[in-house]
């Protein structure tokens, strides 16, 4: 189980508890975030799950591949340095606490 | 008391409307009018393209198919009418009529009807029991029990469904037979290269690829079918038949109502119809795109036009130029496709970065027009980006694996 914080540039902050092993895309989707979409159903096709990882656990979210890192260069908003695609960050234990930024188009 | 706005049709292009209505409206963007949904599937709008993939398949629980959570919908406040069709639209009173007799009256309407694959006339079978096609949730409930290991499907058409259902066929022990009229699959979207990797990739896994292969009619046996006489007049036997011959769009509604039609409902640069008070999206939709009118059947295209008109509607200067992208699974295979290869005059073939892996790039003249890229993801991406960012590479430079793609793709 992993507890997940998404807050909103307009202040909203919505928490879950998310199963381990489920992506954030649907995680986010599943609890009503506003702004991430998984349009491709999490293969890295669309960039459309994108969020910023609070600075503080950008480390822990893991090593983004060469992928993901091409395309996050075709997101709606701007990358940032903190930026991920929410389909490849999945559930696991340590990501209990995990705080997430949505993008505001 | 506003008028509420009209969705019809509850499939990928009203989620994305809805949802972007929403996010606007919860910002106090726009008017924040009241929302109707209408759609004649039992349930919310859900994602079509793990139909044939991962959910057939059984890899996929069926909540995870929806959008947006079904309860999502009421929960902000948004009528539903599932099950329920829209028999006509009266343009001068504003009204629709649905078959459960009920009149809705709409400040504005937004078609979402999507498209409804060909079936075979029933004058040579298409109506027997065991002929399938592949639309639908309930589609999948259907076909599901029938994919027993040993019995033996035949599917006609060469297209994305057949090859998925051929991929998901094989991998619960069918015989799999697929015959394509044209001289080979993918015709319709692609170049001969990437035809010759999936038929490569099929015949691996024992699937009889028949080309310029055309069926005269189903056979029967007990009002089932039982096979397929071919125009040559060979005849194959079969348990099961699905149908992937391609799909039309569901515009009959909007040419009753008198609204412009070509190769679906014709919509402007915002996906306003003929009428300024309805607009469309989708499947249903044609558009111009470079002087040329065009219909994409993709989550794409339905996904950035039903977004498009929520922000119009909102106030939004806009325009629809998509860059239109897709994907395929077919066993472990990916295909992605970004941009769109109409009127490519010239391919080059590029090695993947990966064994097993090789992508297609369409040029018109210089002019880089889209990639199809087989386990490639990373020429996915990047080609993407150039097409995006409107760079145009060599096709030499493209053809040599030597040449770094990233390099290519920075400005």
């Amino acid at each position: 189980m992993a507890k997940i914080t998404w807050k909103t540039e307009d202040g909203k902050v919505i928490s879950a508890d998310v199963k381990d092993g489920l992506n954030l895309m649907e995680a986010a989707i599943e609890n009503d975030v506003p702004n991430v979409d998984g349009d491709c159903g999490g293969c890295l096709s669309c960039a459309t799950c994108h969020v910023f990882v609070d600075e503080a656990w950008f480390e822990k979210a893991g090593e983004l591949d060469d992928i993901e890192d091409t395309m996050l260069e075709m997101t709606d908003v701007e990358r940032r340095d903190n930026s991920r695609l929410s389909c490849q960050l999945i559930a696991s234990p340590e990501l209990d606490g995990l705080v997430l930024y949505v993008p505001e188009p | 008391m506003q008028k509420p706005i009209v969705v019809v049709g509850a499939g990928q292009a009203a989620a994305s409307f809805i949802s972007r209505h929403k996010a606007l409206a919860a910002k106090g963007i726009g008017n924040n009018e009241p929302l109707i949904l209408v759609g004649e599937e039992p349930v919310a709008p859900y994602q079509r393209p793990p139909l044939s993939k991962a959910y057939i398949s059984g890899e996929l629980e069926r909540e995870r198919l929806f959008i947006k959570p079904q309860e999502w919908y009421p929960n902000q406040g948004i009528k539903t009418l599932y099950e329920t069709q829209v028999e006509s639209i009266d343009r001068d009173l504003k009204q629709i009529k649905t078959s459960r007799g009920e009149a809705l009256n709409y400040g504005k309407l937004v078609l979402c009807t999507g498209s409804s694959p060909l079936s075979l006339p029933p004058s040579i079978g298409g109506e027997l029991a065991g002929v399938f096609t592949l639309r639908n949730i309930a589609d999948v409930e259907t076909i599901a029990p029938e994919l027993v290991s040993g019995r033996k499907l035949l599917i006609i058409g060469g297209g994305y469904i057949g090859l998925e259902a051929a991929a998901v066929a094989r991998k619960f022990g069918l015989k799999v037979t697929l015959i394509e009229m044209a001289d080979r699959i993918l015709k319709r979207v692609a170049a001969p290269q990437t035809s010759d990797f999936f038929r490569e990739l099929h015949q691996q896994y024992d699937v009889n690829v028949r080309e310029s292969t055309q069926l005269l009619r189903l056979t029967e046996s007990n009002g089932r079918v039982s096979g397929a006489e071919l125009a040559n007049g060979e005849v194959l036997d079969a348990n099961l038949v699905l149908v992937g011959i391609g799909g039309r769009p569901n515009d009959q509604l909007a040419e009753q109502a008198g609204l412009d039609c070509d190769n679906g409902i014709a919509v402007n640069h915002i996906c306003q119809t003929s009428d300024p008070a309805i607009f469309a999206a989708g499947d249903c939709t044609s558009f111009i795109r470079q002087g040329q009118r065009t219909r994409l059947e993709s989550v794409q295209n339905a996904a950035d036009q039903g977004d498009l008109i929520a922000r119009v509607l909102a106030g939004e200067e806009l325009s629809y130029d998509p860059l239109p992208w897709f994907w395929s699974d077919q066993y472990d295979c990916k295909l992605q496709i970004a941009g769109l290869n109409v009127g490519y005059t010239k391919t080059v073939v590029r090695p993947g970065s990966k064994p097993g892996g090789q992508s297609v790039w369409y040029y018109a003249d210089e002019k880089l027009l889209a990639v199809d890229a087989m386990n490639d993801t990373m020429a996915y991406a990047l080609g993407r980006k150039m097409i995006g960012a409107g760079l145009h590479p060599t096709p030499a430079q493209i053809a040599d694996p030597d040449v770094d793609l990233k390099a290519l793709s920075k400005k």
